[in-house]
């Protein structure tokens, strides 16, 4: 078996030089070519989508942090937005009640005021009509007594007597 | 009478092979039964009684089948003829269609066709322009070579009754293979380059369209036949050059790279086709692999760095007496790297054109050549189950040998440009 294993032409071991030109050639016209062609714009290429890609997800990422930091701004917001309802609500009401409460002072002062002006004025009226009353008094006794004196003095003796109790009243006096 | 019969033995062993397998090698298998006709005149005129001509010659006829061939064989009696471009330095160049051969029966300007190969008249009185031969005829010669017999096969030329000695193309083996320079030289589209060339115009219709693609859909997804190769790109870039040459420099190498890939895949991939347009054993003959792997050399010479040559011819960091070791190491190691590749690829695909053609061969020897009936039905079956299981292999092979080709160039890449650290490396010494 040996024997013919060496008898038959094993070509294939044998460099041909015309093969080897023409593999050089085609292997350096493919290199040359599809390196310009094919090879370095794919690369580019490739190399330009995954740097879009990567960039997209950074960008994406980027929205999304952005976005949950607007969310968080946003309830931030809110939350005060609630508080300063709440707190105004609470000083509008308390204002309020401020309001009523010096408004019912102030009423009951007022009132106090009036009843004193009033009392006073009863009390002037009052006095008022005292007086007017003592002078209508005092003009009717006058008027009754001098009636009372022209009668009871129509006689000299009584005058004197009269005199008389007059003067003692006085010296009592 | 016989012959019929044997034909009808034939048809029915393919036929059950091809049923049982169908058998990539088809054609390959008629290739053989070819050979046994138009050489049957040679098989007659075998004046040295060498049993092998009435039987069936195994290794012959696998040898022949991963040869370089003039000629394309696709079917029982068609051949497809390639240009023959042929250089003499006694007569100068000839360029003619080997179809003008008639398989053997003529002879052009002195050359002839042997076995599908052109073989040349190297006597100057054979007549020139077209003559018709009667035939090529086949001898075993002892020849004494570095004091050893060898027995090599010599060819004639039967014209006009008598025998013309034939050369073989010119190789550059320098005669420890066999081969040698002879009286002219080959520089035609065989086989093989018709392949390659088959191969070099689908890689450059299919990448051409790849980067349209590109264009096309610049910032959308990819699509079709783009979308296909993408992946290829993206695992060549991201597992073979990134790694190897490193983030800095890879980018310059990318295309070498990828073109050695694609090279060799596809011409391995055409190779496992078992019927015309592929079936050369392209990436298993060693002149293929020989040049890519110059080529490997020439690029990481050329691209090799102070650090690198510094490494090679005097390493840092260790003794003078051991630097006078290693750099004759370092030395032969440059070349070794890529001889290394050179017989990987070769041997791969080489052998598994060898084992595909050998199963095949089955059906032959088990039929003894037409003689036994069932024994090739017998054969078919084995031969073509083997021949599956064989072929699903070597198309792991194919993809495989590509890779670890261009695996290995971009670690050699990688070590002639890696921007060596010199510090660390004396601290490590």
């Amino acid at each position: 078996m040996t024997a013919i294993f060496f008898l038959a032409d094993f070509s294939v071991i044998k460099p041909d030089p015309g093969l080897i030109l023409w593999t050089s050639l085609i292997f350096i016209f493919l290199w040359f070519f599809l390196g310009r062609m094919a090879f370095r714009p794919i690369q580019q290429a490739l190399k330009k989508r995954e740097q879009d890609i990567q960039s997209s997800l950074d960008e994406a990422k980027h929205a999304r942090q952005e976005m949950s930091n607007l969310k968080a701004e946003n309830e931030k917001l809110l939350a005060e937005a609630r508080e300063e309802r709440a707190r105004m609500l609470k000083e509008a009401k308390e204002a309020g009640d401020n309001i009523i409460s010096k408004a019912k002072e102030k009423a009951k002062e007022e009132a106090v005021l009036i009843m004193a002006s009033a009392k006073q004025e009863i009390q002037n009226q009052r006095m008022a009509l005292i007086t007017d009353l003592k002078n209508q008094i005092g003009l009717l006794a006058i008027d009754v007594a001098e009636k009372v004196l022209r009668k009871e003095l129509k006689q000299d003796s009584e005058q004197t007597k009269y005199i008389n109790t007059l003067v003692d009243e006085i010296k009592l006096n | 009478m016989v012959r019929v019969n044997r034909k009808i033995g034939f048809v029915w062993a393919i036929a059950a092979g091809l049923l049982w397998a169908a058998s990539p090698l088809f054609a390959q298998e008629h290739g053989q039964e070819q050979n046994g006709h138009t050489t049957g005149e040679t098989h007659e005129t075998h004046s040295e009684g060498h049993g092998e001509s009435d039987g069936y010659d195994a290794v012959g006829t696998v040898m022949n089948h991963i040869a370089d061939a003039n000629e394309f064989h696709v079917w029982y009696n068609t051949h497809i003829a390639l240009p023959c471009f042929l250089y003499a330095p006694a007569q100068g160049w000839s360029f003619f269609s080997s179809g003008k051969f008639e398989h053997g029966h003529k002879a052009i300007d002195g050359y002839v066709l042997n076995h599908g190969r052109v073989n040349r008249v190297a006597d100057p009185a054979f007549p020139k322009g077209e003559v018709h031969i009667e035939g090529i005829t086949h001898q075993k010669d002892t020849v004494l070579k570095a004091g050893k017999e060898k027995v090599v096969d010599v060819y004639f030329a039967t014209y006009e009754g008598k025998s013309w000695l034939l050369d073989k193309p010119s190789t550059l083996d320098g005669g420890f293979l066999g081969g040698g320079i002879t009286s002219f030289y080959d520089f035609s589209i065989t086989k093989n380059v018709f392949t390659m060339l088959l191969a070099a115009v689908l890689l450059v219709f299919l990448f051409t369209a790849v980067a349209r693609g590109y264009r096309r859909n610049e910032g959308k997804a990819p699509s079709g036949i783009q979308s296909f190769f993408e992946p290829f790109f993206v695992f060549i870039r991201d597992e073979v050059s990134k790694p190897m040459i490193g983030e800095k420099h890879y980018e310059r190498f990318q295309p070498y790279i990828m073109t050695l890939f694609f090279f060799i895949l596809f011409c391995n991939l055409l190779g496992l086709v078992p019927f015309f347009p592929g079936s050369s054993n392209v990436t298993g003959n060693l002149a293929v692999t020989l040049t890519l792997a110059v080529f490997t050399f020439l690029v990481v010479s050329l691209n090799g760095n102070k650090h690198y040559w510094e490494h090679v011819f005097w390493m840092p960091g260790i003794p003078a007496w051991v630097k006078i070791i290693l750099t004759p190491v370092e030395i032969l190691g440059l070349f070794l790297r890529p001889f290394s590749l050179m017989i990987r690829l070769f041997a791969n695909i080489s052998a598994g054109h060898i084992i595909i053609l050998s199963l095949i061969g089955l059906i032959f020897l088990f039929g003894k050549n037409g003689e036994s009936v069932g024994g090739a039905v017998a054969g078919g079956i084995i031969g073509g189950l083997f021949t599956v299981f064989m072929n699903l292999i070597e198309l792991l092979v194919a993809f495989l040998q590509a890779f670890i080709f261009s695996i290995l160039t971009a670690s050699y890449i990688g070590s002639a440009v890696e921007d060596h650290h010199h510090h660390e490396h004396e601290e490590a010494h």
